[in-house]
């Protein structure tokens, strides 16, 4: 083992307690950073789930829409003028609104109704656990999520309700669409979802296009864009982009999720530099020791850069843990901490950083060593 | 006649600043040669560990110059004087300055190790060493498990194992009985004699003058007097 690295390890094992302050301080830090990071990754694909699940190539929103949950409308001779240009094949009308569910108990609770064409697809439920996609065409048929269940008062497939005071029938039951907003989605036939939020027949929140084989995309969304007025024509990236940042920057979640990290990062190079400059401290005659052998400072430092590297693995492979459990823990919540093998990449290069420029403080205490110390100690 | 491994010619230096400023050493000139063993030895105060820190290369002069096997200290940066240090000359402190978490292989390694010799062949040259001061049973002990003499061996063992030219020891039997004192001492002197290297000790203690080839008196920071082979000369 190099010697460098056996004076390293023994310096930062010398005083246990320390180090298991140091260690507790670099798992709190970094356990913080991934739950911060992770809920603005599980918030991300929140927001985005109904755009990341529709099958489409370019979306047709009202002009300024800032996420999928605008309440904006399109006039559905729109969809016509889409129709008629050359490589779209279809042009499915979406209907979203809020709406109040009122149990057979009597109690009330809001909904958010997902309304598609279910003969073309588009934005239909997914992750069905109970019941089929066609049973959904019937009169008055919905799909829930299961995890809803008890907000909405019912038990499973059959189960009744009304929403503006028209009988609803639950036909199918998904597992795992939960809204950021806890509101629960249902999904239903875009003829109904019309009736139940009150949105004209002439109306729809957007138009999902679909292109035939080998179109030209930037092609068709000039033409589009060309011939319908008012209107903005997205592809499925730039939606999901333009929700994402609407929720996670307009409302200042994400400025609160990344100041949570910012704190986790301060409080974890505060603690790491604590603790490298006391332990150098500690350890000046032995520093001073070597700068009298001969030692160059480069030794010097890789010294104390080893110390914050060692912390530095070992901290974040305890927080590694901590941080799955966590994960694991929010998996079925309505806003679950994501973590992917790139945010983990990320963690450990900032433990890495974090460690190292903790070692600043004790590399210029170490600079300033007089090796002549020596004589007099 | 041949160069002396350490020169140091009118080498002044003063201590502190403003009122607390005093003048630690005034015109101090001394050789070091190859194959002697000197004392240099003088009251509290004198000058002598800021004397040893110029030889050492740990400190530069204000005036004068040092030659530290050809090489001068004028103008030499930290790293340039701890190359100095790495390169020719090694130190045997009064306390030892042992790695207290490292064995006693690894303590010696260490001289080796700043140089950036391979882990092999450092730790069986460092092996070497030991046996050469009489430890070689001794390889795997820590300080902790080491009598002050045995500590004391190693801290040899550790000026001596990168074959520096030059060794300075600062009272290096101050803190041993007077038993493992004799027993340092014929070390430090058979590593003069008979591997021909300069030796310089610092001390106060008369009992080591049968060891001396050579005594230098330091007072107020000048030399007042020097002795060769129990001839006063000055």
């Amino acid at each position: 083992m190099p010697l460098v690295f056996t004076i390293a390890f023994r310096n930062l094992f010398y005083d246990r307690l320390r180090f298991v302050a140091t260690v507790i301080g670099i798992v709190f830090s970094i356990v913080l950073v991934t739950v911060q990071m992770g809920l603005y990754l599980g918030f991300g694909r929140t927001v985005t789930t109904m755009i990341d699940h529709a099958s489409v190539d370019l979306w047709i929103v009202p002009r300024g829409t800032k996420s999928f949950e605008d309440p904006s409308l399109l006039d559905v001779r729109e969809r016509y003028r889409a129709l008629a240009i050359k490589d779209v094949t279809d042009a499915i009308p979406i209907v979203i609104g809020f709406a109040d569910w009122r149990m057979s108990s009597g109690e009330t609770t809001p909904v958010f109704i997902v309304g598609s064409d279910l003969r073309s697809g588009g934005l239909q439920p997914w992750n069905l656990v109970a019941g089929q996609i066609e049973a959904l065409s019937a009169p008055r048929a919905v799909a829930v999520d299961r995890s809803y269940f008890d907000r909405l008062g019912i038990s499973g497939i059959g189960a009744t309700a009304e929403i503006r005071q028209q009988l609803v029938r639950v036909a199918a039951v998904t597992s795992g669409i939960r809204s950021f907003t806890t509101t629960p989605f249902v999904f239903m036939d875009v003829n109904r979802a019309r009736a139940h939020t009150g949105i004209p027949s002439s109306k729809a929140t957007y138009f999902l296009v679909r292109l035939g084989p080998n179109s030209d995309v930037n092609l068709v969304r000039r033409q589009l864009m060309s011939n319908i007025p008012d209107v903005e024509v997205l592809t499925p990236a730039e939606f999901r982009e333009r929700s994402r940042t609407f929720w996670l920057f307009s409302t200042g979640a994400g400025a609160a999720l990344f100041a949570g990290a910012l704190l986790g990062v301060i409080v974890g190079t505060v603690i790491v530099a604590q603790t490298l400059y006391s332990s150098t401290k500690e350890h000046l005659n032995e520093f001073a020791t070597l700068r009298a052998i001969g030692s160059s400072r480069r030794y010097i430092y890789k010294v104390i850069i080893f110390q914050a590297l060692l912390s530095a693995i070992i901290g974040f492979s305890i927080a590694a843990f901590v941080g799955d459990a966590i994960v694991k823990l929010t998996a079925a919540t309505a806003l679950p901490i994501v973590v992917t093998p790139g945010l983990t990449v990320g963690l450990f290069l900032l433990t890495v950083v974090m460690c190292i420029g903790s070692a600043f403080a004790a590399i210029i205490q170490v600079t300033r060593i007089d090796p002549a110390i020596v004589f007099t100690r | 006649m041949t160069e002396p491994l350490l020169e140091a010619v009118n080498v002044a230096k003063d201590l502190g600043s403003g009122a607390a400023r005093v003048a630690a050493l005034r015109g101090v000139s001394l050789t070091l040669n190859g194959g002697e063993l000197t004392l240099l030895m003088g009251p509290s105060g004198s000058g002598k560990t800021t004397l040893l820190s110029i030889l050492g290369c740990m400190l530069t002069p204000m005036e004068g110059t040092v030659r530290v096997c050809g090489h001068s200290t004028a103008g030499a940066g930290p790293e340039d004087l701890a190359l100095l240090r790495r390169e020719h000359v090694g130190f045997v402190f009064q306390s030892f300055h042992l790695f207290p978490m490292l064995s006693a292989t690894d303590n010696v390694r260490l001289a080796l190790d700043v140089r950036g010799e391979p882990s092999r062949a450092a730790r069986t040259r460092s092996r070497e060493a030991l046996a050469k001061v009489g430890l070689p049973h001794k390889i795997k002990a820590f300080p902790r498990e080491l009598s002050g003499g045995e500590q004391q061996r190693v801290a040899i063992a550790r000026a001596i194992v990168g074959n520096p030219s030059i060794i300075l020891a600062d009272e290096p039997t101050a803190a041993l009985d007077g038993e493992n004192g004799q027993a340092i001492m014929k070390i430090l002197a058979g590593i003069a004699r008979e591997q021909g290297r300069a030796v310089l000790i610092v001390t106060h203690d008369p009992r080591l003058l049968p060891f001396a080839d050579r005594v230098v008196h330091i007072e107020d920071g000048r030399i007042v007097g020097e002795e060769r082979g129990g001839a006063k000369l000055q």
